[in-house]
């Protein structure tokens, strides 16, 4: 019990690379074998995680159940992993998720081994990002894991669509978005990757709560600029790597084509754990490290945050491609996370007006909280729109219409679903979301108002989605002979029902994680 | 007196070649099991020589001396520190996945490893050499069997320009070295050749400023530093697989590590003054090296110019003349010489069955050569620096050094990672993914048993390291520590 | 008793021409060729092994009147020349209308006599003696192939040309003795002090005759017509010994009788050694005949071996001697392997030696050796002695020829590079190369054998060698 308690958080972590190695052993013929190998070997991590949370204690200051191993000495990283409440928050979402995603795909024939195995690199690569208290630790897996994810994107992605390049050169629609989506990541995570050398060379550490001290307490000059444009410059450099993954407009391109093109699982993935990397980049590194610049240039993040919100309503709004609109969807709720995060960094980590850290705290509630939800909510959506593709082969809203009655169930949770995704009160959304314009109201009200009208059209896009799949009049093509719709089945409904679960407790009693989440937000800015 | 398991190391392949000479031709077999043996014999020597070094102790150890001309000074001086035991085992491997991807030579195999392992004992020779004289004896062996073995067993098209143009490059480069290092050995006054000796020698600063230039960029010749790399894609393509890994594997860095031990360390002061100057050609190297691979149309010169740019890297780490960068360039010779040796493996092993490597003409390998496939993404992860990797162990600090001396070259090269990304996830999808072209199907026959070991060796050295750093680091910091001493604790 | 030894070679020498005179009536055709040669060869090297166990010298010292000199410049040299002579004998066994005429054994053996008395010689009179003994058996050996034109153009123009510029040298030493009424060598030191239009005359002269010996610029015209004329054992015995023997002179006259100028003839050695140098080696890449490319190869090597001269020191002078060591065994060797191949192929082309490597792999891989060796290679016994010269010349102040010896190395390596493409790469007409083998005599097995074994010895154990070349060089300074 002891080891377990010393050692929870690597078990967690490495569990599922070795899950991959196992599954690696398996013979490739027996599908049946290879998914429920992978499928109950990604439980483990769950069933460790709830331990963990029940083992957390949320009113303890600091990284709880922290491991230290030797790793690359000669430049002063150690293998340092921890966890308070928002990264265990986190943590929680992915090893729900990869289940759940791993369930979706039981209907994956082609290579199922690589498939499998692929994904639970992906889970490992991802928990990391979140454990990591060491600043080259999360860069390592910051960058490794978007391997699995360009590869699942290029060889399961979808098989039709072809982009145009320069000169009438074609490229197929996913290989275009898979090298899209890793050159502008890596791209974006160059400025990153030099900061964090600078900060290396400068401190001779990489453990995160040392550097939260030292670079914090520099000043005088470097690299012979002075300390204040060289913290700005770097501070930049940070936020491009995270804008870009987030995303936040207008370093979003990548995301409607990955999003798309991926296979379900892996849009699940992509949506639900992959675009918190971002966010949780801005808390855990952007905040600490940079409080007078984040609050400096708060009123910038939060142009890019309502841009993101309205810009994304807008373009999922114009959508034919169901899936296409949900990726816009994406955009328009991770908009409010930056929201959120922008109004705590205006009110800065000094301010001594009770109300304005009030709001401070509720806005960083919420966007933490909608980090959350967004991950239910995404993933969910997610599948749904690849239930549907399976069956009809077409994720053109056009070819829908009317489909309510042939499939009441998966119409039902479909709905229930858009709503939760739409913020509707009584559901997830609505918390994060209220607690987020709550927040953000007293310091940037101008931006939170125009935010507002984003909103409303959230409501608009989904509704006018759910109208064009289930409403109106009935497609007769699905009623009848071969492309008869079927029903949602047991298997699919199972991947829906944790996540619907968990959705509607949030939306009714949210405390539980509530509670988890606010603790850590009291602790972390102080 | 112990045993001199480096003399055995580094004359292991010289009798070996001079044994398969007595073969008849057509004894085929006996010359490619004894070269097996030989070539296992030398890794297993070298990885216990590797696992022995006390890193606690540091500085040169199992250090053999056999007076040989003691007029002036010369004697056969062996010894290894943190730096070149890294070396030792990275000819050893490549020793023996060149020997098993070399297995289907039927033209004159008996010549072939002859050879080749002349070529392997004067590399072996030069890294475990501290004696200044016998390090040009045995770099001097190692040039002229690349012009047999590419003008012989190489890509029929460009060999011979190829191999007569590496060769006199080579033979240029040292030679200028050779010059440098005469001058050396009679400024000193001391009547020796051996390198301990002279690395307290104190030469004059001026001396230093003069020479330097030749000793350093004479060697960096054969490490591939811009302008004078132009040999190395040319020689890379020609040559057949075994050559070709075993020349950006090892020669190359062959090139570097003599560029170290005699340039920097021995005359340190000339470093300092000429570092920048090194340090603006490994940048132009690194960044104009990953732009020139990424429009390549030829699979082999994508990578014989991704070696150029690698190669600057470990030059750049050099002239930071910092703990970080030399540690960082010190991990890089080791990885990138595993990384581009799979490359060429795999390179070689789909040239055979395809029998082109035009690029457009490729596609959908990864169906019949999986094995081969997840070996060049792996190598291709190495090579980006993806975290992980050995890549990424190496190129990290190697960064780290160079915001130390000039922050601005650290932007600069970084840009290089994405162009190198790009074109190697570009190169790796068009010939392994994507649509097989219909001349090549059923034309594709799957990879032997040593096909397999040797990829396998490979892939798991590259993912060790990255994941383990401690596997090596801690050997290169010591040999970095007296680096450092000699620099003046820089 | 020691005056005996000291011309112990000589007489030994004049012992074996006698018998070879002697046993030649008495010979049938049949065995006439494997006697000849093998007495001459055996005789040849039974010597080498008295004058090695027997004949040593102690300190040095003058015989016969201060005509010769005991000492182990000169006794390092005949060895050579008796090493060089009986290899030589061994290549004539297999060259037609050579093997059966014991003339040409005899030639040879009087060459080789004439040489030693060179090495020796420490008068003007003795030296210009010995040299004259020496051309004129090679004369006569160039142009031995009376039936082939080439034959008798090479060794007339040997004659022209050696006979002009020995005519020419003759007449300095008839200055030197006008101005300082002595004749030794060693007396003559005192008269030499400076530079002026005397010295500068009687050093032109007399280089004049050295020059030609050892093929220098301006004097190396005659070599490449000679040596591709005169049947090819010659041709290595010529581009050897006689070159040692100029060279042994030249170090001999030129450091014991004018040290006291020696800045200004070294300099003008100096640059005479970068033309030759340059010249041989520039005008070798355009060969296309083997004999003439190592013709101009050699002409290349002696200005290698004059910068050791050039440096003007124990370890420059050392250096060349050595030079010559490594020169020898490798000349010799490649044009052994010319003859024995120009036997069977009927040709001297370059392109003839297309395919070799699968002909006979054994003779290739000696071409790759001796080839190597001379383009200054490890573990070979040219690259110890390049760097061994270049070390002196960059001791001495004289950077810029070591740096002219290495371009030009460069450039000799290409050359050499080439004619070994043609043998491994190449393939003959019709690719047929199993059913062309090409066969070698024991003589020449054994031999190249030996030769072989030499230049791997020498360069990869070399420190006994210069050890020798040391001794050697100890008794100039």
């Amino acid at each position: 019990m002891n080891f377990l308690n010393n050692h929870l958080l690597i078990l967690i972590l490495f569990f599922p690379t070795l899950a991959a190695l196992v599954v690696f052993c398996l013979p490739k013929d027996n599908q049946r074998v290879i998914r429920w190998t992978a499928f109950s070997a990604s439980l483990v991590p769950l069933v460790l995680t709830v331990i963990l949370w029940a083992l957390f204690k949320p009113a303890k200051p600091g990284f709880q159940f922290e491991e230290q191993y030797t790793w690359y000495a000669a430049i002063h990283s150690s293998f340092h992993l921890g966890v308070d409440g928002l990264s265990l928050t986190m943590v929680l979402l992915t090893t729900l998720l990869t289940p759940l995603a791993l369930l979706a795909s039981f209907n994956v024939t082609d290579r199922l081994k690589a498939y499998m195995m692929l994904f639970l690199f992906l889970e490992t690569g991802m928990l990391g990002v979140f454990m990591a208290i060491d600043l080259l630790i999360f860069f390592v897996f910051w960058e490794i894991g978007l391997i699995p994810m360009y590869f699942l994107i290029n060889q399961w992605g979808s098989e039709k669509g072809e982009r145009e390049l320069w000169k009438g050169v074609k490229v197929q629609a996913r290989n275009y978005a898979s090298l899209k989506f890793i050159l502008y990541t890596m791209g974006g995570s160059l400025g990153l990757l030099l900061a964090i050398q600078m900060l290396g060379v400068l401190f001779q550490t990489y453990d995160l709560q040392t550097l939260y001290l030292k670079w914090n307490s520099l000043n005088g000059s470097l690299l012979g600029f002075p300390v204040a444009t060289v913290k700005a410059v770097a501070f930049w450099a940070f936020v491009i790597a995270f804008a870009v993954k987030v995303p936040v407009w207008p370093f979003h391109t990548w995301l409607p084509d990955a999003h798309t093109e991926a296979p379900t699982a892996g849009s699940m993935i992509l949506a639900g754990v992959m675009l918190k990397l971002g966010a949780y980049g801005f808390l855990r590194l952007v905040l600490p490290l940079y409080p007078i610049e984040s609050q400096h240039y708060a009123g910038a993040l939060a142009f890019l945050a309502v841009m993101a919100i309205i810009f994304g309503a807008f373009a999922a709004y114009g959508q034919k491609d169901f899936k296409r609109l949900v990726a816009y969807s994406s955009v328009n709720h991770m908009g409010f996370v930056l929201l959120g995060i922008a109004a705590a960094a205006k009110v800065g980590f000094s301010c001594t007006d009770a109300a304005l850290n009030l709001s401070k705290n509720i806005a960083l509630n919420g966007a933490v909280l909608q980090m959350f939800n967004h991950g239910l909510s995404a993933a969910g959506m997610f599948f749904l729109v690849g239930v549907l593709y399976e069956r009809t082969h077409t994720r053109n809203l056009d070819d829908f219409g009317g489909l309510f009655p042939l499939v009441p169930i998966y119409g039902g949770i479909l709905i229930f679903t858009s709503m939760a995704s739409l913020g509707l009160p009584g559901l997830n959304g609505f918390v994060s979301e209220f607690l987020v314009v709550r927040g953000s109201w007293p310091a940037l009200t101008g931006y939170t108002a125009v935010a507002m009208l984003g909103l409303l059209f959230t409501g608009a896009y989904i509704l006018k989605g759910l109208k064009q799949v289930l409403h109106g009049p009935l497609n007769e093509h699905w009623a009848h002979g071969e492309h008869t719709l079927t029903e949602i089945n047991t298997r699919e409904i199972l991947v829906m029902a944790p996540l619907m679960a968990l959705i509607l407790s949030i939306g009714i009693y949210p405390a539980w994680i509530l509670d988890v989440v606010n603790k850590a937000v009291l602790m972390l800015f102080h | 007196m112990h045993f001199p398991i480096l003399s055995v190391i580094v004359f292991t392949p010289v009798s070996a070649a001079l044994l398969i000479l007595l073969y008849k031709p057509d004894q085929k077999k006996a010359v490619r099991i004894t070269a097996l043996v030989t070539a296992g014999l030398v890794l297993l020597l070298s990885t216990i020589v590797y696992f022995s070094y006390d890193k606690a102790v540091a500085g040169y150890q199992f250090v053999e001396k056999y007076s040989w001309m003691p007029f002036l000074g010369i004697s056969l001086h062996f010894g290894v520190d943190g730096l070149s035991a890294p070396l030792l085992l990275l000819t050893g491997i490549v020793m023996l996945t060149g020997v098993m991807i070399s297995w289907g030579i039927e033209d004159r195999p008996r010549e072939f490893f002859t050879f080749l392992f002349f070529l392997a004992s004067g590399v072996l020779g030069v890294f475990a050499s501290l004696d200044l004289f016998m390090l040009f004896f045995f770099y001097e062996i190692a040039v002229f069997p690349m012009y047999l073995l590419i003008s012989i067993w190489g890509w029929v098209k460009t060999r011979e320009y190829a191999a007569m143009k590496l060769t006199l490059y080579l033979f240029i480069g040292s030679v200028i070295a050779l010059v440098g290092a005469l001058a050396m050995y009679w400024q000193s006054g001391l009547h020796t050749f051996d390198m301990l000796v002279l690395e307290r020698a104190n030469f004059p600063a001026t001396f230093q400023n003069v020479w330097f230039p030749f000793v350093f960029v004479g060697f960096a010749v054969l490490g591939g530093l811009f302008p004078f790399h132009n040999w190395s894609p040319d020689g890379h393509v020609a040559a057949p697989t075994a050559v070709s890994m075993f020349h950006a594997g090892v020669l190359m860095k062959l090139g570097a590590f003599a560029a170290l031990r005699v340039g920097i360390m021995l005359l340190p002061e000339g470093a300092k003054t000429w570092q920048w100057v090194i340090m603006g050609l490994a940048l132009v190297n690194i960044v104009y090296g990953a732009l020139i691979a990424s429009v390549q149309t030829d699979f082999k010169y994508v990578i014989g110019f991704s070696s150029v740019s690698h190669m600057g890297l470990v030059m750049l780490g050099f002239a930071t003349l910092t703990r970080e960068g030399l540690t960082g360039a010190g991990v890089q010779m080791f990885s990138h010489g595993v990384m581009t040796a799979l490359f060429f493996a795999a390179v070689g092993m789909v040239y055979d069955r395809a029998h082109t490597r035009d690029i457009p003409k490729l596609g959908g390998m990864v169906g019949p050569l999986p094995m081969v496939a997840v070996g060049v993404i792996i190598a291709s992860l190495v090579s980006m620096g993806m975290p992980g990797f050995s890549g990424f162990i190496a190129e990290f600090p190697i960064f780290m050094g160079v915001w130390k001396t000039q922050w601005v070259v650290a932007v600069v090269a970084a840009v290089s990672i994405v162009i190198t990304a790009s074109y190697v996830l570009l190169v790796v999808r068009r010939v392994f993914f994507g649509k097989m072209p219909a001349e090549l199907e059923g034309h594709i026959r799957p990879i032997n048993t040593f096909d397999k070991i040797s990829l396998v060796l490979l892939c798991t050295i590259m993912v060790g390291l990255g994941l383990f750093p401690s596997l090596m680091v801690p050997w290169i910091q010591t040999g970095v520590q007296h680096v450092l001493s000699l620099l003046g604790g820089a | 008793m020691s005056s005996i030894r000291s011309i112990l070679p000589e007489i030994l020498l004049l012992a074996l021409a006698i018998i070879v005179l002697i046993l030649d009536p008495f010979l049938g055709e049949a065995r006439r060729r494997l006697v000849l040669g093998w007495v001459t060869a055996g005789g040849l090297l039974a010597i080498f092994a008295v004058c090695l166990l027997a004949g040593r010298p102690g300190t040095p010292l003058f015989v016969y009147g201060g005509m010769l000199r005991f000492d182990w410049l000169a006794f390092l040299f005949e060895l050579f020349f008796l090493f060089s002579a009986a290899i030589s004998a061994l290549f004539f066994m297999d060259i037609e209308r050579v093997n059966r005429r014991a003339e040409a054994y005899l030639l040879l053996l009087a060459a080789t006599l004439g040489m030693s008395l060179m090495a020796a010689s420490a008068d003007l009179i003795m030296l210009y003696l010995a040299i004259e003994t020496t051309s004129i058996p090679l004369y006569l050996l160039g142009g031995f192939l009376t039936q082939d034109e080439k034959s008798t153009e090479s060794g007339f123009k040997y004659l022209l040309f050696g006979a002009l510029t020995t005519t020419v040298m003759l007449y300095g030493f008839s200055l030197i003795y006008g101005f300082t009424g002595t004749t030794s060598l060693y007396a003559l030191n005192l008269h030499f002090n400076q530079f002026d239009a005397l010295s500068v005359g009687v050093f032109f002269l007399v280089l004049a005759g050295l020059a030609f010996k050892v093929s220098l610029f301006p004097f190396q015209f005659w070599a490449p017509d000679v040596y591709e004329g005169a049947p090819t054992p010659v041709a290595g015995f010529l581009s050897t010994a006689s070159k040692a023997a100029g060279f042994v002179v030249i170090l001999r006259l030129f450091v014991v009788a004018f040290p006291a100028i020696s800045a200004n003839w070294t300099t003008v050695l100096a640059v005479l050694a970068a033309l030759t140098m340059t010249v041989g080696n520039l005008i070798a890449l355009t060969q296309k005949n083997i004999k003439r490319l190592l013709a101009y190869s050699s002409i290349a090597h002696a200005g290698y071996a004059m910068i050791g001269v050039v440096a003007f020191s124990q370890l420059g002078a050392s250096s060349t001697i050595f030079y010559l060591i490594a020169y020898i065994l490798t000349n010799l060797a490649a044009f052994g392997i010319v003859a024995a191949f120009g036997r069977v192929a009927g040709s001297d082309e370059i392109s003839a030696y297309r395919g070799l490597s699968r002909r006979n792999s054994t003779l290739a891989l000696g071409m790759l050796v001796s080839f190597l060796s001379l383009a200054g290679m490890p573990p070979f016994g040219g690259f110890v002695a390049k760097v061994l010269v270049f070390s002196a010349a960059i001791q001495n102040g004289y950077i810029w020829l070591a740096v002219v010896g290495v371009l030009n190395s460069i450039v000799g390596l290409y050359y050499y590079l080439n004619v070994l493409k043609v043998v491994y790469l190449y393939r003959m007409e019709g690719e047929d190369e199993e059913h062309h083998p090409v066969v070698l005599s024991r003589p020449y097995v054994i031999s190249l054998t030996l030769l072989m074994i030499g230049i791997v010895l020498v360069g990869v154990l070399f420190a006994p060698w210069f050890n020798l070349a040391q001794r050697a060089a100890l008794n100039l300074f």
